[in-house]
């Protein structure tokens, strides 16, 4: 395999509601940054993962083009997923040898619409959809499932609230004690806080190899080990308890062949982390979020890409020296993938 | 750290700009079914229940066409099974959503019916959190048979073999127009068209933007344009739209003098078979005291008279 790195990451200051940016004034700030960060302005492949249903435009994507200057051609690709998948297309082509830098970037604005009713549109259009089976209800389903005590899932909000905010780019959400009393279960056994925040926001990656990485970062975050597997659609064959397709992403990257100082994990729903750490074999020596993770900030279809970014930052400025990155699509945790960074 | 809630807008400010916008496909998508779902579909139209076999002898419910375990096509073997079954784990939803298939709490659930060997998720109208347990053995009622139509949620309609099915989709959203949008629709109210000059590439894009579509630098400097430009092309329509002056109407691609890009506008107070490439156009605004922040100040673009210009 060709060695590749992480060399810059930029993510916006994220927040609860819509600033009144469009995707290209959105992500154009951060582009900018990793531009200045590299110094490269033009990429061997640009990648972007987003979803047109989060804004109601089909090929919205294609707008956020023009934030990346696309003239001359460039070569570009898109996929309508989290840019955790496109930062996995971006690893496979560099593995073709022929290009050094790539790009890779992934936004959503939740503010727009209802999240939880325009991720029913993923699911089948036979027996699930028509059901109006929403985001936090089938994701009540798994918790249920699960079973976690209640006072395990809320130590991991507040830990996760606490790290986000001290994390300039995280919302700053309370503690979940000083959530107002009596708040109505969001679907039970799933409360208001085992939810990760509607979000607004955008990341970005420089992906480069070999003796590019060298040059451009100090201290490049080294992919060594990046795979991804999926699990069955319809959630009535699977059993929701347990992510095997997370774990097996898991052994194929190689988490388990060496200490993980901390893992960046795609939690949406808090008892979603309990479900990961299990499949992906963490101890507890490992820190998990370090960054609030999704619960303290989920703009979806950068959130996977920015655990990804988190776990590089660490491993760039030297606290930490081995870190996984875990993202998540589909419903139900049915995507996994799994990306290990080393110093 | 950036807090959840958005800092209030100036009253009557472009920033205070938002528009209702809506995803639907009307009277729902056609989707076939495919002989595997169609089967099922066509026997819950029945009001039976059944499942199909995998080689390795489980029953899947509701019936998939491969094997989750092994990626193998199914059998032809299709089992009725349930009616009755057994909830595996479940969720309350004590305030259901519009899309939601009761209008009243209710459980969603996973349910192993009798004789099958996965679970089938739906709603359960227990009544009260406290009648729901897993375990629980539940039994489907299925609608009227005359309301089934061969759909998971079983509505009405009559006999031929199920090939086809509706799934609506409807989603709202509320879109802004963005900071340069609304700065150009600031200047439209003010009667100015405002473009934007990339400084790298010396090209001026109208209507106004931050960055450059050709390189990707950000755009510093505002320009004002006049109002007065060549047809590049057009395109006669004949089918009415509310912001049509009349039909056929002819909308057209006008570069305004100055901008390096065509803007699309309505073209009015000319005969569509008059229209033609080069021809020269000035906006037709409405008065000062009816301008807003809205492309509607103009009502359309018109011949100014003067020759053409040669492309
Ligand atoms: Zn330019």
């Amino acid at each position: 395999m060709r060695e590749v790195a992480v060399v810059a990451f930029a993510q916006t200051r994220h927040t609860g509601y819509d600033e009144g940016l469009t995707e290209p004034e959105l992500i154009s700030p951060i582009l900018q940054e990793v531009r200045r960060a590299t110094g490269l302005t033009r990429f061997g492949f640009t990648c972007s993962g987003s979803c047109d249903y989060l804004a109601g435009a089909p090929f919205s994507f294609v707008s956020a083009l023009d934030a990346v200057g696309a003239w001359p051609p460039i070569s570009e690709s898109h996929v309508e997923m989290d840019a955790a998948w496109a930062l996995y297309e971006a690893w496979v082509r560099l593995q073709h040898g022929d290009v050094d830098s790539a790009l890779v970037y992934g936004y959503g604005k939740s503010s727009q619409g209802d999240l939880r009713e325009i991720m029913t549109l993923q699911l089948d259009p036979y027996y699930l959809a028509p059901l109006g089976l929403d985001q936090v209800s089938y994701a009540a389903l798994q918790a249920s499932a699960l079973g976690a005590p209640e006072s395990e899932l809320t130590g991991i909000v507040r830990r996760s609230r606490a790290d986000g905010r001290a994390n300039p780019y995280a919302l700053d959400l309370p503690d979940p004690a000083d959530e107002p009393a009596g708040q109505e279960h969001a679907v039970h056994p799933l409360r208001p806080i085992d939810v990760a925040p509607p979000t607004d926001g955008a990341a970005a990656i420089v992906l480069a190899a070999g003796d590019l990485a060298r040059d451009l970062a100090e201290r490049p975050a080294w992919i060594t080990g990046i795979a991804h597997r999926a699990e069955p659609h319809y959630l009535g064959v699977r059993d929701l308890a347990r992510s095997p397709s997370a774990a097996g992403a898991a052994r194929a990257a190689g988490v388990g062949k060496g200490p993980v100082d901390i893992a960046e994990l795609h939690a949406q729903f808090s008892h979603e982390e309990v479900i990961l750490r299990q499949a992906l074999g963490l101890s507890s020596g490992t820190v998990v979020n370090p960054s609030g993770g999704p619960l303290a900030a989920n703009p979806v279809m950068a959130t996977g890409l920015i655990r990804v970014g988190e776990a590089a930052r660490r491993v760039m400025d030297g606290t930490a020296r081995r870190a996984v990155a875990h993202a998540t699509s589909g419903p139900c945790l049915q995507q996994n993938l799994v990306t290990v960074l080393e110093a | 750290m950036p807090s959840d809630h958005p800092p209030a807008p100036e009253e009557s400010s472009a920033e205070s700009l938002v528009a209702e916008h809506v995803l639907e496909f009307p009277g729902g998508y056609t989707r076939t079914t495919g002989p595997v779902i169609g089967r099922f579909l066509t026997e819950l139209r029945e009001g039976r229940i059944v499942g199909v076999r995998t080689a390795a002898g489980r029953v899947l419910v509701p019936p998939l066409e491969y094997d989750p375990e092994t990626g193998d096509p199914v059998t032809g073997e299709y089992v009725q099974v349930g009616p009755a079954g057994t909830v595996r784990s479940w969720a309350w939803v004590g305030t259901p959503r519009k899309g939601h298939p009761l209008d009243r709490p209710f459980a969603w659930a996973l349910i192993e019916l009798d004789g099958a060997g996965t679970a089938l998720v739906h709603a359960v109208d227990a009544g009260t959190v406290k009648a729901m347990r897993p375990g629980l053995r539940v039994r489907p009622r299925f609608r009227p048979e005359a309301e089934r139509a061969g759909h998971i949620t079983d509505i009405a309609c009559f006999v031929p073999e199920v090939s086809t099915m509706a799934a609506p989709i409807r989603t709202e959203y509320r879109v802004r127009p963005g900071r340069s949008l609304a700065r150009f629709l600031e200047g439209v109210r003010d009667g100015v068209f405002l473009g934007g000059r990339c400084a790298h590439c010396d090209k001026v894009y109208v209507p106004y933007r931050t960055t450059c579509p050709e390189c990707g630098s950000t755009i510093g400097e505002e320009v004002e344009l006049p109002d007065t430009g060549t047809v590049t092309t057009f395109a006669i329509n004949n089918l009415p739209d509310p912001r049509a002056p009349q039909v056929p109407f002819v909308s057209a691609y006008v570069v305004l003098d100055g901008a390096d890009v065509p803007m699309i506008v309505l073209l009015g107070d000319v005969p569509a078979r008059d229209v033609r490439q080069g021809m020269r156009v000035r906006a037709v605004w409405v008065p000062p005291e009816e301008r807003t922040l809205s492309m509607g100040n103009i009502r359309w673009f018109a011949p100014t008279g003067e020759p053409d210009v040669r492309l």
